[in-house]
């Protein structure tokens, strides 16, 4: 009596409770998301609409004033008009601001219809000429599917979502490029290792020179510093001597030059990876970016494409891992007469424009074609529009979401489906604190928060990570079967034996008793 | 999955915003310089093996103590610059050694080592959880080296408090952010030298490095692969601080193993490779010949001969080395190669040759005592030198199972009890902390002085014990360290161009020089258990319980009824006997 809960009490696993209802909640979560997207009009088009919007149609309107009757002049109206109305209205992250502009206006160059900007706004010309005196949701339902258009360039569309959902759901067989597109990017992490790598193959027949240093600064750090709130970047390079491809260039003799199939690309970079080196200091994903300058006997090489045809940045990616790109310095030799090695410094700017659009790539900074009759400003020297940063907000928001919670589901399920795992109080803290924050992040989702939905989708994951990968669930996740028979067996066996034969005893017993009960009744 | 890049970013992105030309950016310092240096030494030892030592040195001029964080790389590996900024690490020292370096034979090394991994490390002292940073370096270094560091924790871990002083620049006396373990049972082997070999700007493919070629170096007596990092100065003023890395690799070829009983040693023979080429990078790439002992050429002859011969003090004695400077194609002559030969004259005829100068400084040690239970552990230092007594530091760290008694300790020369004059000694925890002890000993000139301490062999717990418990365990190295009285005048300037090999410790006044002793590592037998004995648990419970359970069982379900007394013994054999004869029983 006394060993039955003493022996129950000492050989049960400590588990904690876990929070499995709200998980299984959020195993069938389904996420709205909202955008805050405004409309400001201008008197133009409706008097009755033009609430509020003065000041800007103020500054529309000086803008027009200044217009000079020179075309060159007006087609960089729409830039000035981009930055006022910004520094007019800082719109919050995640927003959409769409100004709406008389079919007549000048301000948008012919032909233009739509017209994005650095920052979150957008100016819309009316479609086709409206009478005045049709009502307000009249005009709301001639203008809402282009409004849709231009959200959906500016923010998030359906295959964005699909996209930063791939891993975890299973898409509608679509094209492979679309498929390929999707994978190219980075997978959502809190901070990601940007190494730059100069591969010299030849160190006695040049001696290489790079400003790494400048150029990280001029070119790559204005779009991190943008890409701030998304994750940390660390940015390191090095050089590597001696570092061969993986393939040998053929040699065309009708070019004069060596090259490299696309076919091959693929074992380029394996010998090459021995030799980069982990960061053995971080576990964050690494991006990796090569510049191959081939050695004077092998120079100029030239990468082809799958139609046989040179390609003109020289350079090719590899999805989740990085780029590799070619620099030929053939011409920097000497006509035979200069001593080895040859001192070549190369032009980082020619470099980084291929790189930085690489990195947009792996980050998944898409830049998809603008539908017609959209005029998108191109990217500045920061490299990133405000609009393409929420872009990917959006997308990461989700896919954050996403993972922590098919994380902290299958977590459950495993726990679930073990029973002698110890479930930790730390363990236990972390999931509910995982279980609040994909709450907290769904709900600002909802509400349109696009900063603090990424701050909390980022914190879930975090936690969820840790919740999984706890070594402490591991400890008796390989406690067998057999040992435990091998415990209480000795206990239970000479104790079943004496037990089993007297019950054996107790029933012959019984029917011997029956039986003369029957005797005697005969 | 490869896709090739089709489009550069928009033109408008390649120069920096319009109103922010790189011209109003900050002027990035400009690249900070480094430099590398490769050196081999070969020294023919006097029991006929030669003695064959690497050193790499890469110097950086970049500053890892500061705030700014170090991140572009030339010369210096990106994987162990890392390391160094994440871990906030000063100084850091590992070494990988197979086989014991005997010292009677072979004389001193240029870097002592001793067998099995030792790392020992410097941190910043802006570091805060030292234990958890050191945990976690061992960690890495033991993914960056492919050993098994990871077993470095609290029970390997000691904090020596004199023996291992910064080697680089820098006055640090607080040994809180020192550590120090040792693996004796580390096996060395292809697998830590390919991620060494990595470290080295040419790989192995160009310089000397391309000698390093594992079916050789690790057919050989003695191997030995280390890394070291430290800051050093820049100038003589010492301003500014350099980071410098230095690898070194030392191996012993046996004269009969790897030479077939011949005395005469070849670059071929020792490594299967000749010399063709020095590694581009290198600003010197220098091969020296130790030819002190043979000034006329009467002991061996050195081929391709060479004019250039310098002068080295190393180990407090003066040397002779033939040169031969890679970075001249006049070295490798018509052949475009340099295959070093060295050929004895009298190989034949056995000729003793001349007896080698005995080192000043050596030791040993060993276990002493019978049974399980207890034991004795004996060091004996020896001062050979004729008529000057010198100081050592003694360092041994002992694990938690053998228990020491200090009250045991003894040190004697010449008969006559010597007292150290500093003793440090931090008691072991069972399964947390080994035993330190560190003293400060004089040894008396031409004498042995013997340290013995008694130990206790703690019993462990079954999961504690190695997966070949019968084997023994292992205590790493003593570590003697101690500034011993030089015959000729040590070079104290460190800043001057001098062979790497004679530049490593650095020297503080003219009539000393440091060497560092390491003794033999100890296998002590613990009391092992029968491993079997769960199962004979098993069976031995179920027979107690059995009897136990059953005859109380039977106890409490018989039914008690009152018998008729049996008859007496004496009865019942009457009875027999009666039954037999036919008589009525009784």
């Amino acid at each position: 009596m006394v060993g039955v809960p003493l022996w129950w009490r000492t050989t049960e696993t400590y588990r904690a409770w876990l929070p499995v209802n709200q998980i299984n909640e959020l195993a069938e979560l389904q996420v709205c998301l909202c955008y805050r997207s405004m409309a400001h009009w201008t008197r133009y088009v409706h008097p009755v609409l033009g609430y509020q919007a003065g000041c800007h149609l103020r500054i529309l309107n000086e803008i027009l004033a200044r217009d000079h009757s020179g075309d060159d002049t007006l087609s960089v109206l729409h830039v000035e008009a981009d930055l006022s109305l910004h520094t007019l209205s800082a719109s919050p992250c995640g927003s959409v601001v769409v100004y709406v502009i008389p079919e007549t206006s000048v301000l948008l160059p012919q032909g233009v219809d739509v017209y994005i900007g650095h920052r979150r706004t957008a100016v819309l010309r009316m479609g086709a000429p409206m009478s005045v005196g049709k009502n307000h949701k009249q005009l709301l339902a001639h203008l809402e599917p282009r409004i849709t258009q231009v959200v959906q360039v500016m923010s998030f569309s359906h295959t964005d979502i699909t996209a930063a959902l791939s891993d975890r759901v299973r898409l509608s067989p679509g094209s492979k490029e679309s498929l390929a597109d999707s994978m190219r990017s980075f997978k959502s992490s809190p901070g990601y290792e940007i190494t730059f790598s100069l591969l010299n193959p030849d160190p006695k027949s040049h001696r290489l020179d790079w400003d790494i240093e400048g150029a990280v600064h001029s070119y790559i750090q204005p779009l991190l510093t943008k890409l701030a709130p998304l994750a940390n970047f660390s940015i390191d390079s090095q050089i590597l001597y001696y570092a061969m491809l993986g393939v040998n260039p053929r040699f065309d003799s009708s070019l004069e030059a060596y090259t490299l199939n696309a076919d091959s690309l693929a074992h380029v970079i394996n010998p090459v990876e021995a030799r980069l080196g982990s960061n053995a200091a971080s576990s964050n994903p690494v991006l990796n970016f090569l510049l191959y300058v081939p050695d004077a006997h092998h120079s100029p090489l030239y990468i082809h494409d799958h139609q046989k045809q040179p390609v003109a940045s020289n350079a090719f990616h590899s999805p989740r891992w990085g780029g590799i790109m070619v620099y030929n310095v053939n011409d920097l030799y000497g006509r035979g007469e200069t001593p080895l090695p040859v001192n070549i410094n190369i032009n980082m700017e020619k470099v980084m424009g291929v790189f930085l659009a690489q990195l947009r790539l792996m980050l998944g900074v898409q830049s998809s074609p603008a539908p017609p009759g959209f005029l998108v400003e191109p990217c500045g020297g920061a490299g990133l529009a405000d609009w393409e940063l929420d872009r990917l907000m959006w997308s990461r928001t989700v896919e954050n979401v996403a993972t922590a919670t098919t994380t902290i589901t299958s977590l459950a399920q495993l726990l679930d489906q073990i029973g002698n795992i110890v479930i930790n109080d730390n363990i236990a803290s972390q999931v509910s604190s995982t279980v609040t924050s994909l709450q907290l992040a769904v709900a600002e989702l909802e509400a349109g928060n696009l900063g603090f939905a990424l701050q909390y989708s980022k914190e879930a994951i975090l936690a969820s990570e840790r919740a999984f990968f706890d070594p402490s669930l591991l400890h008796l996740l390989y406690f067998p079967d057999d040992q435990k028979f091998a415990i209480y067996i000795p206990l239970f066996l000479p104790m079943c034996v004496p037990i089993l034969l007297s019950l054996i005893k107790i029933a012959s017993e019984a029917r011997q008793r029956r039986k003369l009960k029957q005797s005697k009744k005969d | 999955m490869i896709a090739i890049t089709q489009r550069h970013v928009h033109d408008a992105a390649v120069p920096p915003l319009a109103g922010d030309p790189p011209a109003a950016d900050p002027p990035s310092p400009p690249p900070s310089k480094d430099d590398f240096q490769e050196e081999l030494v070969i020294r023919p030892l006097h029991s006929g093996d030669i003695y064959a030592s690497f050193q790499f040195r890469t110097v950086w001029d970049a500053d890892f103590m500061g705030d700014q964080k170090v991140s572009h790389y030339r010369l210096f590996p990106k994987s162990l610059g890392q390391v160094i900024t994440k871990f906030s690490v000063r100084e850091l020292h590992i070494s990988f050694t197979q086989g014991y370096w005997r010292t009677m034979q072979w004389g001193q090394p240029y870097l002592p080592s001793p067998p099995g991994a030792e790392l020992w490390v410097w941190f910043q002292d802006t570091v805060t959880d030292v234990d958890g940073t050191w945990k976690e370096l061992t960690n890495v270094l033991s993914g960056i080296f492919c050993a098994s560091l990871n077993f470095i924790d609290s029970t390997n871990t000691v904090q020596p408090s004199a023996s291992f002083k910064p080697l680089g620049i820098g006055n640090v006396t607080d040994h809180s952010f020192l550590r120090y373990a040792t693996l004796p049972r580390e096996i060395v082997c292809t697998e830590n030298l390919t991620p060494w070999k990595k470290l080295l700007p040419c790989g192995s493919k160009a310089g000397l490095s391309v000698l390093l070629k594992s079916e050789k170096l690790f057919h050989s007596t003695f191997h030995s692969q280390a890394v070291h990092v430290r800051p050093v100065c820049q100038d003589p003023q010492c301003r500014t601080t350099s980071m410098e890395l230095r690898q070194t690799l030392n191996v012993v070829f046996d004269l009969h193993t790897s030479g077939q009983g011949k005395r005469e040693w070849s670059l071929f023979k020792m490594f299967s490779r000749t010399l063709t080429e020095a590694c581009p990078l290198a600003s010197s790439s220098k091969v020296y010949v130790d030819v002190t002992d043979n000034p006329q050429g009467e002991q061996f002859e050195l081929s391709p001969a060479t004019p250039l011969l310098t002068q080295a003090v190393v180990l407090g004695d003066r040397r002779t080395y033939s040169v031969y400077d890679l970075t001249q194609q006049a070295s490798f002559g018509s052949s475009r190669s340099l295959n070093m030969l060295l050929r004895w004259k009298n190989s034949h005829n056995n000729v003793v040759p001349p007896v080698m100068l005995r080192p000043l400084l050596h030791s040993e040690r060993y276990v002493a005592g019978y049974g399980l239970q207890a034991g004795e552990i004996h060091t004996l230092i020896y001062n050979h030198h004729p008529y000057r007594a010198f100081p050592v530091l003694l360092l041994s760290a002992v694990p938690w199972y053998l228990r020491l008694y200090i009250h045991t300790l003894t040190v004697s020369s010449k008969g006559k009890d010597n007292r150290p004059s500093y003793i440090h000694y931090q008691p072991s925890k069972d399964r947390e902390r080994p035993h330190l002890l560190e003293m400060l000993l004089q040894l008396p000139p031409n004498s042995v002085t013997e340290v013995t301490v008694e130990f206790e062999r703690a019993l462990l717990k079954w999961t504690e014990y190695t997966p070949d418990p019968n084997h023994g365990f292992y205590v790493g190295s003593s570590v003697i360290s101690a500034l011993v009285p030089s015959v000729v005048a040590m070079d104290t300037n460190s800043t001057l161009d001098r062979p790497l090999f004679s530049s490593f410790f650095p020297c503080k006044e003219e009539a000393s020089y440091f060497m560092r002793v390491y003794t033999e590592p100890l296998l002590v037998n613990l009391p092992t258990p029968d491993f079997s004995m769960p199962y004979n648990v098993i069976c031995l419970t179920c027979t107690v319980v059995a009897v136990g359970y059953g005859s109380l069982y039977n106890l409490l379900t018989r039914t008690f009824q009152v018998d008729e007394p049996s008859p007496g013994l004496a009865k019942r054999i009457a009875n027999v006997i009666r039954r037999f004869r036919g008589v009525p029983l009784l």
